[in-house]
């Protein structure tokens, strides 16, 4: 008997290699998107307690300004009026983003651009750090840095929406930066030599060539700014003063979605309105992450030519 | 020059007698689809033991594909349809075991892919991975197999060195020392000259007229001198399609067919 | 103004802006280390934290946090790992490997608070595990997953398929050949993943206070039996690192010398990250001539 054929024909080490490996890494990703799911599973059951337990009513959680949980208002409905930190949140976020876009964008220029390989490499090193840095540390800088500048120079307490912007100004510039310079060295070379060669100035180039041939990768840059400001805690809630009131300006001393659920979550009983209620703040904070993701999702589809 | 003007259909393709010829490897009706691109079309070709079949053709032939479906290298790449038949039985079958069929139908690439190994373990690796342990038996592999492909004399002293500190062409000679060192039965080899210089290439030329002793090869070549140098028969591919398969000899001097013709004497290519 | 003007003041804007992005790193860095360096000292180093008097030091933090970063990387390594190589080697092209990647993205993106919170729920509370190193090292297991997943991915995309076709035609299994050929060429990629992400974990604090709690209890450090409670190794007791030891002394803190604590506590934290980064970037390096270069 061909021996050779025999083998050809059976199974061998090799085959239950392969289906030991299969199992493995199969296992593994399904655990990764079992892990998902029961987050979301888990913080949406809680979250939403709040309006099916306790009959809290769900247009006055996102359109009234009172929070306190544990009391009743006039309908006898417990009252979780999120707004404040929803404002909160959106607040902060928008204001970093609208501060670091221009920087993100300028220094990306600068490394894709301009600088000589010794300038992007030492901007690169600028960045990676930035990104290293941990983010209590930059609360603890924004405590004991930012708070006292805007107190003096802007006036109030200095905690409040403007000093959490700044914090997250400098906490999202990194991500923002490489992922702009990223999108920025995607443009063909031939783009620009084109444009220069018809006689346009390097600003003409860089401003109708390049930054819109880059646009989406940009788009995209600052939404992932968007999200990763809108989902930091500690930080923001080192700064921002904690008040669960409507903000009366960027001086208040004001609080995030992020900053409540911090501070008040050991502060509960689990089960009670009160904690019930924080976790539908942060089933608002997952919500939120999902619609920026789908928002990244959507410009990278929209930006294909 | 419009090379789609030949009919494909009108072929000449040689069949082997068995009780003349012993045959290593033969398809039937043997097609290639890359998604919805056909990509070769029904090829039955038988090839002889101890000789080697050079597979000629311009670019998107065919020729490749065909070749690397022969050990199931296309499986998750491509779909496969028809028979390949090795020792009776039909390796294209889904119940074959396609690792020990790889042990006796090695193969050799394009470009050297030697493991970033030393040069001894890149052959001993896979020898060990089957059950060999023995230093005195797997030393004997060694030599026996760099002998085999020309490379002991070149590297007999320096066989803990990182195999990548080795010429392209003593790379590839690597590969093919390592592919025989499992001791298949038949060896395929996808333009294995094609990224070396013209003095390795000739080494490596000479390597294979000398295994044909004991391996069968069939070897893809873009390169037609080399098919008329090192081959016992030769396959003209075109589009996809086998046109012509005979004697090298009568490949190269006597083409039955024009798109043959055109081709061996360089009108298109 | 005229257009080359203009290119004049844009391209000084640039630099300009550059120029800050630079200044504001180096005023960090400068401000943390040249206000946390002074408090760093033996005694800081060496001595259990204070609540209500100065001079209280930071060894247990200390433990506490690279133990915890060992116990993440312990769970998290063989995790990504064998997710990494699905994705790079086994993931069909179809719906369920979209539904994989998307699951990975969102996961990447949560805030780590909820990450943290969702650790709080399940292990802490419903599988009564309490604030512990455990809690606190899946809940960092969880944060760190995402991106240890998809650097394992790359890297093992990065490796040539000419690498996987000379295994594969030498006979052996996909699987041998993903983990004796694929995988230590690409592992200067991974390793460089693994101490970036120990970089991250290590400074983590929103997962891990209600995780692995707030509270850094005293510990024995002649008592290695894990199972012991005072043990260091012991990984069901509460255990506060660097990261929410900053916090904690900023929100709540009430000894005298608060301030100097957590400057020096921060300083600490950034030398360690900072030696993360630095060696992720020389390991690279290294293992990857080592790994590539012909060794003549």
């Amino acid at each position: 008997m061909d021996s050779i054929k025999e083998k050809i024909q059976s199974k061998s080490k090799e085959t239950r290699q392969e289906v030991t490996g299969k199992i493995l890494s199969y296992s593994a990703i399904i655990l990764i998107v079992a892990v998902v799911i029961s987050i979301f599973a888990f913080v949406a059951s809680k979250g939403i307690a709040t309006f099916t337990q306790n009959h809290a009513s769900l247009k006055d959680f996102f359109l009234t300004t009172d929070w306190s949980p544990t009391a009743v208002g006039k309908d006898g409905r417990p009252l979780v009026g999120a707004l404040p930190m929803i404002l909160g949140s959106f607040g902060v976020t928008l204001l970093a983003v609208l501060f670091a876009t221009p920087f993100a964008i300028g220094t990306a220029l600068y490394m894709t651009q301009i600088a000589s390989k010794r300038g992007h490499r030492l901007l690169q090193i600028v960045i990676e750090l930035l990104v290293g840095i941990p983010s209590v540390v930059y609360g603890f800088i924004g405590l004991s840095v930012v708070v006292p500048f805007v107190r003096t120079h802007f006036g109030g307490s200095g905690y409040g929406i403007l000093s959490g912007s700044f914090v997250l100004f400098v906490m999202v510039l990194p991500t923002v930066t490489s992922m702009t310079e990223d999108s920025l060295r995607a443009v063909p070379s031939y783009y620009k030599s084109a444009s220069l060669a018809l006689g346009a100035t390097e600003w003409q180039t860089i401003y109708k060539v390049i930054l819109r041939a880059a646009l989406p990768g940009i788009l995209t840059a600052v939404v992932f700014g968007m999200a990763r400001a809108f989902g930091e805690a500690l930080a923001v809630q080192m700064v921002i003063g904690n008040a669960t009131l409507m903000p009366k300006g960027l001086l208040s001393a004001s609080s995030t979605l992020t900053s409540v659920l911090t501070m008040g979550i050991g502060n509960t009983v689990m089960g009670t309105v009160g904690n019930n209620a924080l976790w539908s703040l942060a089933l608002v904070l997952l919500l939120m992450s999902l619609i920026f993701n789908l928002l990244i999702k959507w410009i990278g589809r929209r930006g294909r030519f | 020059m419009d090379v789609g003007q030949y009919d494909l259909n009108d072929t000449a393709i040689r069949t082997f007698d068995p009780k003349e010829h012993e045959l290593a490897i033969s398809t039937d009706n043997l097609q290639v689809f890359y998604g919805d691109n056909h990509a070769f079309y029904d090829g039955s070709l038988q090839f002889e033991r101890y000789k080697i079949t050079a597979l000629i053709g311009a670019s998107g032939s065919g020729k490749s594909t065909f070749l690397r479906s022969l050990n199931r290298m296309n499986d998750g790449v491509a779909r496969v349809d028809g028979q390949i038949w090795y020792r009776g039985l039909d390796i294209n079958s889904p119940r074959i075991n396609v690792y020990e069929m790889r042990k006796h139908v090695g193969m050799v690439f394009q470009r050297p892919n030697p493991f970033s190994k030393s040069i001894r373990e890149n052959i001993t690796f896979a020898l060990k991975e089957n059950g060999i342990k023995k230093k005195q038996q797997l030393d004997q592999i060694v030599e026996e197999s760099l002998k085999g492909a020309a490379l002991w004399d070149e590297v007999k002293d320096i066989l803990d060195r990182s195999a990548l500190a080795l010429s392209g062409g003593q790379q590839q000679r690597l590969c093919i020392a390592r592919a025989i060192a499992m001791k298949p039965d038949i060896l395929l080899m996808d333009e294995p000259a094609s990224a070396l210089d013209p003095i390795s290439t000739l080494k490596v030329e000479e390597t294979m007229v000398e295994l044909k002793k004991k391996y069968t090869i069939i070897i893809v070549t873009h390169n037609m001198q080399q098919a008329s140098r090192v081959s016992d028969y030769t396959a003209f591919f075109h589009l996809g399609h086998v046109i012509e398969y005979d004697k090298t000899k009568n490949v190269f001097t006597l083409p039955q067919k024009k798109a043959t013709d055109d081709y061996v004497s360089g009108n298109f290519g | 103004m005229d257009s080359k003007t203009a290119n004049k003041l844009a391209l000084l804007t640039i630099k300009l802006i550059a120029g800050i992005v630079v200044v504001i790193l180096a005023f960090l860095l400068g401000r943390i280390l040249l206000q946390g360096v002074p408090h760093i000292s033996w005694s800081f180093l060496t001595k259990p934290s204070q609540e209500f008097i100065a001079g209280g030091g930071i060894v247990y933090q200390l433990f506490n946090s690279f133990y915890l970063l060992i116990l993440t990387l312990v769970i998290s390594f063989p995790i990504s790992l064998g997710a990494g190589i699905f994705l790079a080697e086994y993931a069909p092209k179809n719906w369920f490997t979209e539904v994989i990647r998307m699951a990975i993205e969102i996961l990447s993106s949560l805030p780590s608070v909820v990450v943290g919170l969702f650790g709080f729920l399940l292990f802490v509370v419903q599988l009564k595990m309490g604030f512990s190193i455990l809690a606190g090292a899946i809940a960092l297991t969880f944060f760190n997953l995402p991106l240890l997943t998809r650097n394992i991915e790359e890297s093992l995309n990065a490796v040539s398929d000419l690498q996987r076709e000379a295994g594969l035609a030498l006979g052996l299994s996909k699987w041998r050949t993903v983990l004796k050929v694929i995988i230590p060429e690409a592992l200067p990629g991974i390793i460089t993943g693994i101490v970036l992400g120990a970089g991250r974990v290590f400074g983590e604090a929103a997962a891990l206070i209600y995780t692995a709690g707030q509270s850094a209890s005293t510990i024995d450090f002649t008592n290695w039996n894990p199972f012991d409670a005072a043990s260091p190794l012991n990984w069901s007791r509460p255990a506060e690192t660097l990261a929410v030891h900053i916090w904690k002394i900023n929100s709540e803190g009430i000894m005298p010398d608060a301030a100097a604590v957590s400057a020096g506590t921060s300083a600490v934290l950034i030398i360690v990250v900072l030696i993360f980064n630095l060696s992720a970037r020389y390991l690279g390096n290294r293992l990857y001539r080592k790994f590539t270069a012909a060794d003549k």
